[in-house]
């Protein structure tokens, strides 16, 4: 079980009160009418998915209620950074990787 | 028309209790409460018809005669006053004020843990580290026990109270009771 | 019997605490702290078990939780039957009732040892080669006789009757093995203030001081050192020892599984106590302190019962004082094992020899031997062993060639040097590193704050060890005290791979691992088909794949592969060691989750009420609903029909509690509810209720339910039952991260309510007497309205809405008043027909009336035009989750799957739902020819009220196909049904407003 820290709780917290909401900074479009058909099958349907670091969103659901950004590595399965929602997106050069890295 | 007969209220699982030698665990009495929901501006209006300031560390609590306001996340409290009458009054004060309150007192009901062995049973089902220095008295939070969710508050050293939702309760009760034979 | 190799003097046990225990059916003596394989041992049973393929017999090989062969069966009762018990780590208690396994009809005499003649037929692989053809022989033949002939032990058939518990603990430090390593550095931890867990698997601490106790730490005995050292850390409260209690698993963030054995060593368990513990431990820092493992030499038919690990000998002797033999062979390529020898001659035990693999051991060693009168054989190997049930002989031969000899023996030790314990280490993702000047894997990169100490590290010196776990331990900068060492025993020399004697051109059986019987042949076999991998040998063969996980194979596995692929050791691969360390029961990892707590089960204010009345119930997700009310003499078709037609004619009452409910504030709430619905909801005045369809944004309906506006700035939200959790989740998310522009607030108040649905056309008169505050007539509270007043004194949100058709009501009131409210309404209207009715009747009432469920008539693929709900759409609106979706290509396309009715043309016939339907009449299931499925039933119900069955389903293009005949293919019958309109019952809507 991983901890996880809460940018909201501004705490470590055990893995099991939180739950993943996929991949973050994916903006639902102000007018979604005007998307085409590849636009919208791209913004609902299409995702990294990568190996390394990925930006993804989690709900501390069992906790404060919060949804937040995390920068993991899903290889070493290292959270490198949590972010509150609507914060900017971390440069991941900056982010400390691999071992005691939080 | 014949005078109504007033429906009577029955609390989930009243006057139970259960104690041996390093515990003891008893269903809590009824109480009002509200679920509060505002914005950081809309903090300071609230001080007034709370009485006190409601706190804003992540995971406190504060008590002022029988109203207490646990911070459950950044624009949550759950606002609980021991006297189950008050519920009303307490909605409509905040009623006038920019906020959102939920009269919340029949969803959630409690139970009052004690005694020396109280951080072990916790920890049967709580993953969380309940020591004196991680989670001291005054500490609150949402959490899960086993497979439900909680709100787990710290009122002494070794006194605890949980609130659960009614119909998890028969299930906390159990498990309590469970590990509770781990210890005395 | 008498233990008759017990010898006075040796050991820790008291003579005087004598035991009874049964091994297959016979009544033996053991003595308190014995483990079984210890009081077998000292009666001088060897033989303990059958070999898993070749059911050769096997003696105790160990003496710890690495043992392979010595695998009972342990049974308390017939509730309490464990198989696959080590005897090496079981701890005798009184009346202990142990069996051997993996034979038939006796221990001594095994059928199935035929196996063991047959080997040449069993080669590695042997599986994978045979049972391939015909296919579907697999099915019918090879699978059922290699179920029945393989596993060990026989699983327990009746429940569990003990108690398991689990414990989360924090620390700051872990420590895993409490020898001298782990003592030291828990000793060193604690005293620097830090909070202590120290854990070890076995009933005492010591570790290697359990064996070799001629140590002397600081001019106290190793044995004395101990007890002082846990004295002294018992009575600190920074630490918590476990003793019993493996450290199975170490995950990310040392987060680590340990399982405590808290009553199997006792003859009587206090029913207080659970019968194991798990314990998850979380801590800051982890200290390995988990030694090393004696390996065996791999040698021809070394797996004859009382062939067995020099430091085993060594521990039966020195903790519980049972000689092995009388007459005892050793072999060795390690100096431990001379000491070995040293100790058991001091105990009066006759060592046939010594034969040491190696050319020149330690002088200082064989001069020792001279002097104790033991015969050396340097550069000697063993060839052969001879005894079927019990070694009697070794052959002897000089490594370099020469004459062979045959020694008597009763017993032989043997040691191939000592494999570090880096299980764990491997498993927290550290990375090891080959030593080749020590035939050692040792830990190299640490990719969690743990740190090895001690002989897991490679540390066998016990100066050097102590150094280390000081200094693991000690967390201030304060010089550790000098810890005096004296009569050090040498554990050097090691030998790995199979023995001389037992090479590729010796047809000898040389067993690498003992439990899965695969020899130094087999994975020579292996390679030479083509395994290069450690991986694929290891699979191939099943070496290390036993319950023993290798413990004592692996490192010979791999040096055999090396040599047969000429490669060096580290380039062949090492295997993963994965969690548990060993074996853990199911029932541990259960623990508290077992009956009731196997999951919450949810109840309604109102369910005494209904199980008073005789409901039966149904789950639906946790909750326990009723299902229906069967009177004396009904069965459920009855109930529900009587049920059905009670709301139909006069009135029914329903325990609605279980929806989900949400209260949605702010001042915004109502274009949060457009952003989130299909309908509108701006214009929905106070006191008005609307159906309303969530969608994803994929444009499926994702829930329903509904909604009433309390206030401008409040609404009551209600939702599908199973659907609460997830859309409060779903509008948390869109609120939390996308409409962040909005003032809105969102609680859950699913439990606050209780709900009773009360419909019919006698509701509104049943209920009248018990409101105030509310004028219920229909002009001041038309259908689809909700008001907030008092019933019996209580407050109430009171609903106009109805889910079956008829006039109704759903009055919600604090769920404390559930119970009393309920009772009251049924007073009120019992004598008018008010009848209770369950989940089956509403769902036929609503079925009738077309209403759908969502979950049930929808699959996350139909859309609410599908469903038949355009009209629930605000087509005015300029955006709401799902809008866009809706337009996407598939979604508009022709042959959708869509929501209708339909009657079979026997009224009787009641279709099944899930049933298929296609469009041509007269196939049957299983098709002679494909047919085209073109939709199924959703839902399929019996109504009395229209004296004809009803279903709904979904067809493709199905709104086109009104009054067209389609069929229904069934394994016996077509059956002919006619799609219809989702409406069956009360087509205009009169009976909503007590019309028609």
């Amino acid at each position: 079980m991983l901890l996880i820290h809460c940018p909201y709780c501004e705490e470590e917290r055990p893995e099991v009160e939180f739950a993943g909401a996929g991949e973050a900074h994916i903006d639902r479009p102000k007018d979604m009418n005007a998307m085409s058909d590849a636009e919208f099958e791209k913004f609902f349907f299409i995702r990294d998915n990568l190996k390394g670091v990925n930006y993804e969103r989690w709900r501390h659901i069992h906790g404060c209620g919060r949804f937040f950004n995390a920068v993991r590595d899903t290889v070493s399965d290292k959270f490198l950074t949590t972010y509150k929602s609507g914060e900017k997106k971390p440069d991941p050069a900056k982010l400390k990787t691999g071992k005691g890295a939080k | 028309m014949a005078k109504i007969k007033m429906a009577l209220a029955r609390p989930p699982h009243e006057g139970r209790r259960f104690a041996n030698t390093a515990i003891s665990i008893e269903q809590a009495l009824p109480a009002s409460r509200v679920s509060l929901r505002a914005g950081s501006n809309e903090l300071a209006e609230l001080t007034k018809p709370l009485g006190f300031k409601l706190p804003t560390r992540p995971g406190t609590s504060k008590i002022k005669s029988s109203l207490s306001a646990l911070w459950l996340g950044p624009d949550e409290w759950l606002l609980i006053n021991s006297n189950p009458k008050t519920v009303s009054a307490l909605m409509e004060k905040l009623d006038t004020i920019k906020c959102s309150n939920v009269d919340i007192s029949h969803r959630n009901t409690a139970i009052i843990i004690s005694g020396k062995a109280v951080e072990d049973v916790l920890n049967a089902g709580c993953p969380r580290d309940l020591s004196l220095d991680a989670f001291p008295p005054g500490s609150c939070s949402r959490t899960l026990f086993g497979k439900i969710e909680i709100i787990l508050w710290r009122l002494t050293d070794d006194r605890f109270h949980i609130e659960v939702w009614r119909s998890y309760s028969e299930y906390l009760w159990a498990y309590l009771l469970d590990a509770a034979k781990d210890t005395g | 019997m008498s233990a008759q190799n017990r010898i006075k003097g040796h050991g820790l046990l008291s003579l005087a605490k004598t035991i009874n225990f049964t091994f297959d059916g016979t009544t033996y003596q053991g003595l308190e702290g014995d483990t079984l394989a210890s009081a077998l041992l000292a009666n001088g049973v060897h033989l303990a078990g059958r070999s898993f393929k070749y059911h050769r017999p096997r003696g105790i090989l160990s003496a710890g939780p690495e043992e392979p062969n010595a695998l009972v069966n342990i049974a308390r009762d017939s509730t309490r039957s464990q198989p696959n018990i080590r005897a090496t780590v079981q701890e005798l208690y009184d009346g202990l009732v142990a069996e051997s396994q993996n034979r038939w009809p006796s221990l001594a005499f095994d059928f199935s040892a035929i196996n063991d003649g047959l080997a040449p037929f069993f080669p590695a692989g042997f599986y994978y080669k045979t049972f391939k053809w015909p296919p579907k022989a697999w099915d019918r033949l090879y699978e059922p006789i290699i179920r029945a002939a393989a596993g060990l032990g026989k699983s327990p058939t009746e429940a569990d009757p003990d108690r398991y518990a689990n414990h989360y603990a924090h620390c700051d430090v872990l420590i895993a093995g409490g020898g001298i390593a782990g003592l030291t550095a828990a000793l060193a931890a604690a005293k620097s203030g830090k909070k202590v867990i120290l854990c070890d698997e076995n009933p005492n601490f010591g570790g290697a001081i359990l064996y070799d106790n001629a140590l002397e730490i600081d001019d106290l005995s190793a044995t004395e050192w101990v007890e002082k050292a846990v004295a002294e850390l018992a009575a600190l409260e920074n630490v918590r020892l476990l003793t019993r209690t493996t450290v199975f698993g170490y995950y990310a963030q040392n987060f680590v599984a340990l399982a405590e054995r808290v009553t199997e060593h006792m003859a009587e368990p206090d029913p207080a106590l659970p019968r194991e513990r798990l314990w998850q431990v979380r801590a800051k820092k982890v200290i390995l302190a988990t030694g090393a493992i004696e390996r065996h030499l791999v040698f021809a038919d070394n797996d004859r019962p009382g062939i067995m690990l020099a430091s085993a000998a060594q521990k039966y002797l020195n903790q519980y004082g049972v000689a092995v033999g009388a007459n005892v062979g050793v072999f060795t390529a390690c100096d431990s094992a001379w000491a070995t020898a040293f100790a058991l001659k001091k105990a009066g035990v006759n060592i046939a020899a010594i034969v040491d693999l190696r050319d020149n051991p330690p002088l200082e060693l064989q001069e020792k031997a001279q002097t104790c009168g033991i015969r050396i054989l340097r550069g000697y190997t063993i060839t052969k062993t001879t005894g079927r049930l019990r070694v009697q002989s070794i052959t002897v031969k000089p490594v370099n060639g020469g004459t062979s000899e045959q020694i008597r023996v009763d017993a032989l030790i043997n040691s191939a040097g000592w494999t570090p314990s880096v299980h764990l280490f491997s498993q927290s993702r550290g990375k090891l590193k080959w030593h080749a000047n020590r035939n050692l894997f040792l830990p190299d990169i640490y990719v969690q704050d743990c740190i090895s100490v001690g002989a897991c590290n490679g540390a066998f010196d016990e100066n050097e060890l102590i150094a280390e776990a000081q200094a693991a331990g000690n967390a201030t900068r304060k010089k550790a005290k000098t810890i005096r060492i004296k009569n050090q025993t040498s554990w050097a020399g090691n030998a790995i791979g199979a023995a001389p004697g037992a090479g590729p051109n010796d047809m000898v059986k040389a067993f690498v691992d003992f439990q899965n019987d695969v020899t130094a042949k087999d994975i020579r076999l292996a390679v030479r088909e083509g395994m290069h991998s450690i991986e694929h040998v290891k699979r191939f063969t099943t070496t290390g794949m036993a319950t023993d996980q290798g413990k004592l194979s692996n490192m010979h596995g791999l040096a055999i592969a090396a040599e047969q692929l000429g490669k060096n050791l580290p380039d062949v691969g090492l295997t993963t060691f994965r969690a548990p360390y060993t074996p853990v029961t199911f029932s541990t990892i259960a623990n508290h989750a077992r009956g009731p707590l196997f999951d919450p089960t949810r109840k309604t204010p109102m369910h005494q009420w209904a199980v008073d009345k005789g409901a039966v119930f149904e789950d639906v997700g946790p909750w326990k609903r009723a299902w229906y009310f069967p009177k004396a003499g009904e069965d459920m078709h009855a109930a529900v029909n009587r049920e059905c037609m009670a709301v139909r004619e006069k009135a029914g009452m329903f325990d609605a509690t279980t929806l989900g409910k949400i209260e949605i504030t702010g001042a915004d709430a109502a274009e949060f509810l457009n952003r989130l619905y299909t309908n509108p909801w701006t214009k929905l005045g106070i006191g008005r209720c609307r159906y309303g369809i969530m969608c994803r944004e994929d444009g499926f309906i994702y829930d329903d339910g509904v909604i009433g506006r309390m206030a401008d700035d409040r609404f009551h939200v209600t939702t599908t039952t199973g659907g609460a959790p997830r859309v409060l989740n779903h509008m948390e998310d869109y609120l939390q991260t996308e409409f962040t522009d909005l003032d809105v607030h969102l609680t859950s108040t699913s439990e606050q309510w209780a709900v009773i649905a009360v419909q019919g056309p006698l509701v509104r008169e049943i209920i009248e007497p018990l409101v105030e505050g509310i004028d219920l007539s229909h002009e001041a509270m038309p259908h689809m309205s909700v008001r907030e007043g008092k019933i019996c004194g209580v407050p109430t949100r009171l609903f106009r809405m109805s889910f079956t058709g008829e006039m109704g009501f759903e009055i919600n009131v604090p769920a404390d008043y559930g119970e009393s409210v309920w009772q009251a309404v049924y007073a009120q209207g019992e004598p008018k027909g008010l009848t209770p009715y369950g989940t089956e009747a509403m769902h036929v009432l609503r079925a009738e009336k077309g209403y759908i469920i969502v979950g049930q008539d929808t699959d996350g693929t139909v859309t609410p035009h599908d469903a038949g709900l355009s009209w629930a759409i605000g087509k005015a609106k300029p955006d709401f989750v799902g809008k866009r979706g809706m337009q996407r290509p598939d979604l508009v396309a022709e042959g959708r799957r869509q929501l209708v009715g339909l009657r079979t043309k026997n009224p009787k016939v009641v279709l099944e739902e899930g049933a298929q339907i296609v469009a041509t009449p007269g196939q049957l299931i299983p098709p002679a020819i494909p047919m085209k499925m073109i939709g199924f039933v959703t839902s399929s119900y019996w109504s009395e009220a229209l004296g004809h069955s009803i279903a709904l389903a979904l067809v493709e293009d199905g709104h086109s196909l009104e009054g067209d005949t389609l069929y229904v293919p069934m394994e016996d019958r077509t059956i002919e049904v006619e799609v219809t309109g989702c409406v069956f019952y009360d087509l205009d809507g009169g009976r909503l407003n007590g019309k028609n």
